[in-house]
């Protein structure tokens, strides 16, 4: 009975949309203050009825309800119930019935939170997130329900599986969603203004927190993965580009232009319909990876259910969303003219060079997770692209793209002025160089090019954050949120360049076999095999290892890497066993039991990796921080000089 | 008007994705033979996976015909095709041999350890050089090699024992596979 009540809910929920788009649409354009009233009404019921439904497939998971296909293909009796609950959205089915519900609960967010907006542009707003959330709804309900019961019901489940049964990556797919269904809000400001043919930037503003909030949460959710690949799988790497991560980093890096792109139009009324233009753009790469992981088009370490028909249906969804916006981008673009001009050094310009190199390494990435496809599709033969192409291609842009952040931060608006920091930027770069060579030389006694061009751009970057704070410190108080979410974010990325310099040219990873007692040695650290023993889980058998790490005889610290068996069978799993710090992580896996005691195994000395993780994280909260910005809260009136202009026309229409 | 053309730009980019993304959505890799049947397998000589000291490679087995598998414990269809090839192997028709594909070594000898081995030998390809020669698209893929060194077939996904009998069988047993 219940899987049938949420399968009734998730009905309900999509004629609820369907009368969200079509109120909130048609409400607009006709005027009716009732209709645009229902609509946001509709948004309310919508998103109860998909926490209704939801709860009610978590529930059947609790309750072992196996009778359910979904429940019985991703669950069994013996999983805790943390497992049991995040398997709710570990398979394909709930995973897009968690993305229907989040892409509610963003709209009743924006419902709620957008007071300051006049009525049509914000029932405008609802009627396209309406009408994405009846696709969405009708591809769960039509290809992939997860209420689905399994006649006759059976006798144990099939278990969640257990490379998912963990705690980072419990947690990873709802912020990776929350990220992409997030940019579903920008991309309705988008649609509504192009729809209205506003010439204002009065959606900038609005957009803005929304924006940062959906890419605080994609970042948080590419963190998470990340973090799970690295102690997991047992590689000790930390990016695999994998079509599925490229994916989600494609999002991420339109998202970042995105947001950089919408200050410009905020503040200077300039780049308007690039900015638009990004919006359309970053969520249909939020649905272009949706489609490339649900369709199987592209083939990937992650092995989700694929199906050609579900493919189509997504096809189909993302050529109506993004075509029909950039259809509306066409018609309305070519009417929107920038007033103001900027000279070659101003901030402007900087945000104008960001741009390009963040959509050129969107574009790179994007070619090379799709070339299989198009080297298939001329009959140029079948190829696959690795790390080796993703390694140089992405740091083509990157280099570039952290140098001029170091300069285009304190550049002022409108006119080619680095001021008085001038100087000090070009002194801190020149320190920049020789803390590189120094570090380089005598902390990794290697002076290797990349390396020193990681660390010089690192360091100069994280400098160049704390020159403002620094100036400023006395009168911290006076600066705006916005400022401090900036400088925190960019201070983030000079930790992560600081971290992937470390690890990409100074790590060291051996495998080697050690018998009980004996001893390698790894950047002075020496490694000692204590031997194993066999420990319990509530649904595994490991094997676990002990290790006792000591440097110049001293003790460190003693590692447990295990190797797990699941009761449901498949491959063993491996979780690794790591001493973090910011300076080094030390990484031993298991590997394989060769008999007499001896044992394959993984052993890493990773310089510097945390950083990346703590940088992505400060950016993350760089985000928080600056979507929190009093002046978002403001009524628009107060802030905006336009507004009487813009007033003055709405009333002549 | 010319200069409205290139708000056009973006919209000609997505129909052209979208027609790219229709192609690999109608062209499943499983229906596409293989340009490279009829052609003569390229050659490897990789480390063997049991033994990093030893070598396989595709002049061991000159002469006969032979199968080659892909296959890596990541895929999770390889482990559903592992009974059907243990099968295979103990008819003793022609010998396997395995391609271990951008697998963990470790992984790899317990994988068939556990769940036993069909395998003449097992060439060890972690970075899938050998495999770009072969033009692997994923894993399990399994190609039939002639006596004379020519592929006769190649199979996209699991082996199946009807597979087996009705598609590779008869071309192992034809005057051209034994030749």
């Amino acid at each position: 009975m219940i899987p049938e009540l949420g399968h009734f809910a998730l009905i309900l929920a999509l004629l609820l949309a369907a009368t969200q788009a079509w109120f909130g649409l048609a409400g607009a354009s006709r005027g009716n203050v009732a209709w645009m009233r229902a609509a946001q009404t509709a948004v309310a019921g919508q998103w109860v009825f998909l926490l209704v439904a939801f709860g009610l497939l978590v529930w059947s998971f609790i309750q072992f309800d196996f009778s359910v296909r979904y429940v019985a293909m991703t669950s069994n009796s013996l999983l805790p119930l943390f497992y049991r609950i995040s398997a709710a959205w570990g398979g394909h089915e709930g995973s897009l019935l968690m993305w229907g519900t989040m892409l509610g609960t963003w709209s009743v967010a924006v419902a709620a939170l957008s007071r300051s907006m006049p009525l049509p542009f914000k029932s405008r707003v609802l009627g396209v997130l309406g009408l994405v959330s009846v696709g969405f709804l009708m591809f769960t309900l039509f290809t992939s329900n997860p209420f689905d019961r399994l006649v006759p019901a059976a006798a144990d489940g099939n278990d969640l599986n257990p490379l998912l049964q963990d705690f980072a990556l419990a947690i990873h797919p709802p912020m990776l969603y929350l990220g992409y269904v997030g940019f579903s809000v920008a991309f309705a400001f988008a649609c509504a203004t192009l729809i209205e043919g506003r010439l204002d930037v009065d959606w900038a503003r609005w957009a803005r927190p929304w924006t940062l909030a959906a890419w605080l949460c994609l970042t948080i959710g590419i963190t998470l993965g990340s973090w799970w690949a690295y102690y997991e799988l047992g590689w000790g790497g930390y990016w695999f580009w994998d079509p599925v991560e490229n994916a989600s980093f494609m999002p991420w890096l339109m998202g970042t232009a995105l947001i950089h792109s919408l200050a410009v139009t905020e503040k200077r009324g300039l780049f308007k319909s690039w900015t638009l233009l990004l919006a359309v753009s970053c969520f249909s790469l939020s649905l272009l990876g949706t489609f490339l992981v649900r369709s199987g088009v592209l083939v990937s370490v992650h092995a989700f259910a694929t199906d050609p028909a579900r493919g189509l249906f997504i096809l189909g969804f993302l050529v109506a969303v993004v075509g029909g916006a950039l259809a509306l981008y066409t018609w309305r673009a070519p009417a929107l003219k920038s007033e103001a001009g900027f000279e070659l050094l101003s901030r402007e310009a900087f945000l104008l060079f960001n741009n390009a190199l963040l959509i050129a390494a969107t574009g790179l990435i994007l070619i090379g997770t799709l070339y299989p496809l198009f080297m298939d599709a001329f009959e140029l033969g079948k190829i696959s692209v690795g790390p080796p192409y993703f390694g140089v291609a992405f740091l083509i842009p990157m280099v570039p793209l952290v140098l001029l952040m170091s300069v285009g931060m304190h550049a002022s608006w409108k006119r080619s002025r680095i001021g008085p920091l001038q100087n000090l930027l070009l002194g801190l770069f020149a320190a920049a160089v020789v803390a590189a060579l120094l570090v380089t030389k005598f902390v990794y006694g290697e002076v290797h090019f990349m390396g020193v061009v990681g660390f010089t751009v690192a360091f100069w970057l994280i400098a160049s954050t704390l020159v403002e704070p620094i100036q400023r410190w006395g009168a911290w108080r006076t600066l705006p949120a916005g400022f401090w979410g900036m400088t925190l974010a960019h201070f983030g990325i000079g930790l992560f360049a600081l971290g992937v310099t470390g690890v990409e040219s100074y790590r060291i990873e051996r495998d080697i076999s050690l018998g009980v007692g004996e001893t390698t040695t790894l950047q002075g650290y020496d490694f000692r095999f204590e031997g194993t023993r066999e420990v319990r889980g509530p649904n595994y058998q490991a094997v676990e290892g002990t290790v006792v790490i000591t440097r110049d005889g001293r003790p460190v610290t003693t590692l447990r890497p295990q190797k797990r068996y699941y009761a449901s069978g498949g491959n063993p799993m491996t979780e690794a066993g790591i001493r973090a710090s910011l300076r080094r992580d030390l990484f031993v896996a298991l590997g394989e039991d060769l008999g007499a005691g001896k044992w394959s195994m993984r052993v890493q000395y990773k310089p510097l990796i945390r950083n990346i993780w703590l940088g992505a994280l400060l950016m993350a909260l760089g985000a928080l921080i600056a979507a929190s910005d009093r002046r978002y809260r403001q009524p628009v009136r107060a802030a905006v000089p336009k507004a009487a202009g813009r007033m003055a026309r709405e009333g002549a229409r | 008007m010319k200069r409205n053309l290139r708000f056009l730009i973006p919209a000609a980019l997505f129909a052209a994705l979208v027609g790219f993304l229709f192609f690999g959505l109608y062209n499943d890799p499983r229906e596409i033979p293989s340009p490279l049947i009829g052609k003569p397998a390229p050659s490897f000589s990789l480390e063997s996976l049991a033994n990093p000291s030893r070598r396989v490679g595709t002049t061991d087995y000159q002469g006969r015909p032979y199968v080659v598998n892909v296959w890596g414990t990541w895929c999770p269809e390889c482990r559903r095709e592992h009974e059907v090839l243990l099968s295979i192997a103990r008819t003793r028709a022609v010998p396997i041999v395995g391609l271990n594909w951008k697998d963990d070594r470790a992984l790899a000898q317990r994988w068939l350890k556990e769940l036993g081995d069909p395998y003449d030998a097992v060439a060890f390809d972690p970075e899938g050089q050998a495999a770009i020669d072969w033009g692997v698209y994923g894993a399990p893929e399994t190609f039939l090699v002639s006596a004379d060194g020519t592929i006769v077939h190649k199979l996209i996904g699991p082996m199946t024992w009807s597979i087996w009998q009705e598609e590779f069988l008869p071309l192992i047993n034809s005057p051209g596979g034994r030749s």
